[in-house]
């Protein structure tokens, strides 16, 4: 058609699309201007700390930087034999330039940390070279190995090799109790000291039921909340959101007030002699400590989602359900729950990604069958100062909830969610 | 098939939400097998609490409920088999218009095969063939309804109950709906129990009408009747536009009676009036009074034109008559070749027979 194609112009004859662009530019632009705060403060506070997390996860230039000549003079080598006397001597004039900076020694750690019993020749060499015992006119592949028996074995040489790359994934294999083996192939740690994967299937475990439990205990509350008449659902919400008015760390404390040995549940248990004196049950410092006080924190993140979905569902269909012939359960499953579905997916969704980096509580209250993926973090944060196994850690736990957040998106829909 | 006058009983209902106010008292009523019933009146009569305690969705606070026989205020609502249509028609959202109507049917458990059959033929019903598999979000409010009769007739309920059904479509939508609705309960014969506030719906659609106002049945009677014999001033008022004068009785005889106003004296039908010296509302249709009758009259007077309202089919001429400012007058265009003007003194008769001396107001 002719009048499709043709160009619409204005009065002023410029052309309408162009007008039109020009005239919405501005208020685009004003647009801009008023979210680019936010976009900036996101990027400073969310994107960048992750990409520096990431960087830091990966990270393994230190060795790279400190060893320039070996790893260029290793380029050449197969990796199966002893390297050439190329490989020795680079080795040697780099170790003797961190030997002036005193910094071989971060080198030993690093390298014990890639294959044990690094620590000890590294140091023996260091002292050989400090009392001029190399003498640089002769082989110093001959001299080096002669330091100590294990400047002999190849394996040494290989894990050396294996640090060569800026970049490494072995901290995420740590994270997973995994390790580069020798030949450079991914190995399970001993069964006996798998700790981080019983860590991550116990936070799975103890994320999993604290959203069940929060759901089975917030779905009769939230729905109480809909259908009261207003002024005794604002005093239960009131009640609902208090322990939300309350410091975190008052309330887990409290929970340790009440659930200790000596403390107000087991006082309550004996009195009523459910059980003896002489037998309280312990219900902190392990898993019930943790489901019991995660379950009351993170109770309101699943009744406000489900409340303000209840309130919208009008009271007629469950009684349209009834009058139809269905029995008040048939209506309530049929009628009441499918529309409820996108309030249960956001309260669900939140306590469990809330619950799976949950940190204070089960450091608390948790002991040591309680505590979680996060305390571990913080344990490499804090204590053995390993950032990037920590931010290695971290970033798994991301994915994870990513993973599942993919997950629930194909069951359930993200359209669905409502969260108020 | 002789037909039950008293399918629905109400036997001496009682309604309190709160134990202090009654919201329906002593309420009497039967309802025939396959009547088309409509309780009407302004919210907070007591009309929808009727209906919800029919429905089973309240208990009557003292009295009996029968269907059919059998008392029901025991019975959960699930197993009254009474279809309903609510006001904001009550579709599941989630659902496809086939399994909103589906079920009835599947709780019900009946066979796949009948349930297709019955959906099929109560959309042909309301006319909504190849909707099936629409959401309600989807259809228009006209739509919607529709599928909610549907919904309310397609078990075969005995009863079928309408809860304002027509207060959420404009008015053309409405209007149609009411015939469609009657024409739906002429032709399946169920019996229809109909709450509204909107008169007009009222007239339009039922065999008979009962009139609530402050928790009891004010008047029950066929539409005509409601209309042309309203028993009290509340019912006048109520159904269709009013005139009324308020006086004194001065002499009464047989079903006649004569009103005294401040300044004149007007022939009546005596219908809740017994004495002489008995206050009284006089009520008159604004269409049985007329401008210079050419007939003789038995009540005549002359009055000054205040306002001519023009409404295309007919004239509204309020006059000044008897100290009554807002005396209202309806003029057909048709035959009207009167030059009606502000300010004019006119003649206006009326029959003793139309005005009606009830109690007053």
């Amino acid at each position: 058609m002719s009048s499709e194609t043709k160009q619409i112009l204005t009065t002023d004859g410029i052309p309408l699309e162009v007008s039109l662009k020009k005239a919405e530019k501005k208020n685009k632009i004003k647009a801009f201007l008023l979210v680019a705060p936010l976009l900036i403060f996101l990027f400073i506070t969310y994107v960048f700390p992750i990409g520096e997390m990431f960087t830091r996860s990966v990270d393994d230039k230190m060795i790279t930087n400190m060893l320039p000549k070996t790893f260029k003079a290793m380029e050449k080598w197969d990796g199966k034999e002893l390297p050439s006397e190329e490989v020795f001597a680079g080795f040697y004039s780099d170790y003797k330039v961190l030997i002036e900076n005193q910094t071989q020694g971060k080198l030993g750690q690093r390298l014990n940390k890639e294959k044990n019993g690094f620590n000890s020749i590294t140091k023996k060499l260091m002292r050989q070279i400090k009392r001029n015992k190399i003498d640089e006119s002769q082989s110093i592949k001959e001299q080096i190995m002669k330091v100590h028996k294990r400047w002999r074995d190849v394996e040494y040489w290989q894990a050396i090799k294996r640090t060569a790359p800026p970049y490494t994934m072995a901290k995420y294999l740590k994270g997973m109790d995994m390790y580069f083996a020798a030949d450079g192939s991914i190995a399970q740690v001993d069964e006996d000291r798998r700790i981080h994967r019983i860590l991550w299937l116990r936070t799975l475990e103890i994320a999993l039921f604290v959203t069940i439990f929060c759901f089975l205990m917030g779905y009769p509350i939230a729905h109480l909340l809909a259908t009261l008449p207003m002024k005794y659902s604002n005093l239960l919400m009131i009640c609902v959101l208090l322990p939300f008015w309350t410091s975190l760390l008052v309330r887990t404390a409290s929970w340790m007030i009440l659930l200790q040995q000596q403390g107000v549940v087991n006082d309550f248990f004996v009195m009523i002699g459910l059980v003896a004196d002489d037998n309280r049950p312990e219900m902190m410092y392990n898993k019930v400590g943790t489901y019991v006080a995660m379950t009351q924190i993170l109770l309101p993140f699943m009744v406000l989602p489900l409340y303000s979905v209840m309130k919208t569902i009008s009271p007629s269909l469950m009684r349209a359900g009834k009058s139809l012939g269905g029995t008040p359960f048939v209506a309530f499953w049929k009628v009441y729950f499918p529309l409820t579905i996108p309030g249960i997916g956001a309260g669900c969704l939140l306590v469990f990604i809330l619950a799976i980096g949950y940190y204070i509580t089960p450091a608390l209250v948790g002991g040591a069958s309680g505590t979680l993926i996060s305390n571990q973090i913080a344990y490499h944060m804090k204590t053995t100062l390993d950032w990037s196994f920590a931010s290695a850690m971290g970033l798994m736990l991301l994915s994870g909830v990513l993973v599942i957040y993919w997950i629930y998106n194909k069951l359930v829909g993200v359209d669905n969610i409502k969260l108020g | 098939m002789s037909k039950n006058p008293e399918f629905v009983k109400f036997d001496k209902v009682d309604k309190s939400y709160d134990g202090k106010v009654l919201v329906v008292k002593d309420l009497q009523l039967d309802i025939a097998e396959g009547e088309f019933i409509t309780m009407l009146g302004p919210s907070g009569s007591g009309k929808t609490t009727c209906l919800m305690m029919l429905a089973g969705f309240e208990t009557p606070t003292n009295g009996e409920i029968l269907l059919d026989g059998n008392i029901i205020s025991n019975i959960p609502p699930h197993k009254r088999g009474i279809g309903m249509v609510f006001q904001n028609y009550a579709l599941f959202p989630h659902m496809t218009v086939y399994e909103n109507l589906a079920f009835p049917l599947r709780v019900r458990k009946i066979e796949k095969d009948e349930i297709d059959k019955k959906v099929d033929k109560a959309l042909s019903m309301v006319s909504l063939n190849g909707f099936e598999t629409r959401m309600p979000g989807q259809l228009s409010g006209g739509q919607q309804q529709r599928v909610a009769v549907a919904r309310a007739l397609v078990f075969d309920p005995a009863v079928v109950l309408m809860d304002e059904p027509l207060g959420a479509l404009d008015k053309n939508l409405r209007e149609s709906m009411q015939y469609e609705i009657k024409h739906i309960h002429e032709s399946i014969g169920v019996t229809v129990v109909y709450v509204t506030h909107d008169q007009s719906e009222a007239l339009t659609m039922s065999n008979r009408i009962a009139v609530f106002n402050d928790g009891k049945v004010q008047q029950l009677s066929n539409p005509a009747e409601l209309y042309e014999k309203p028993v009290n001033s509340f019912v006048a008022e109520f159904i269709g536009e009013n005139n009324t004068f308020n006086g004194e009785v001065s002499d009464i005889s047989g079903d006649k009676c004569k009103v005294k106003l401040s300044n004149a004296e007007i022939l009546s039908n005596a219908i809740s009036v017994k004495s002489k010296g008995e206050k009284t509302t006089v009520s008159l249709r604004p269409e049985r009074a007329l401008i210079d009758p050419s007939e003789k009259m038995d009540n005549m007077f002359s009055g000054k034109i205040e306002e001519v309202i023009y409404h295309g089919d007919h004239t509204r001429v309020r006059v000044n008559l008897l100290g009554n400012p807002e005396f209202i007058l309806k003029v057909p265009n048709s035959t009207s070749n009167l030059e009606l003007k502000v300010n004019q003194d006119i003649k206006i008769g009326w029959n003793s027979y139309d005005a009606r001396a009830l109690d007053p107001k």
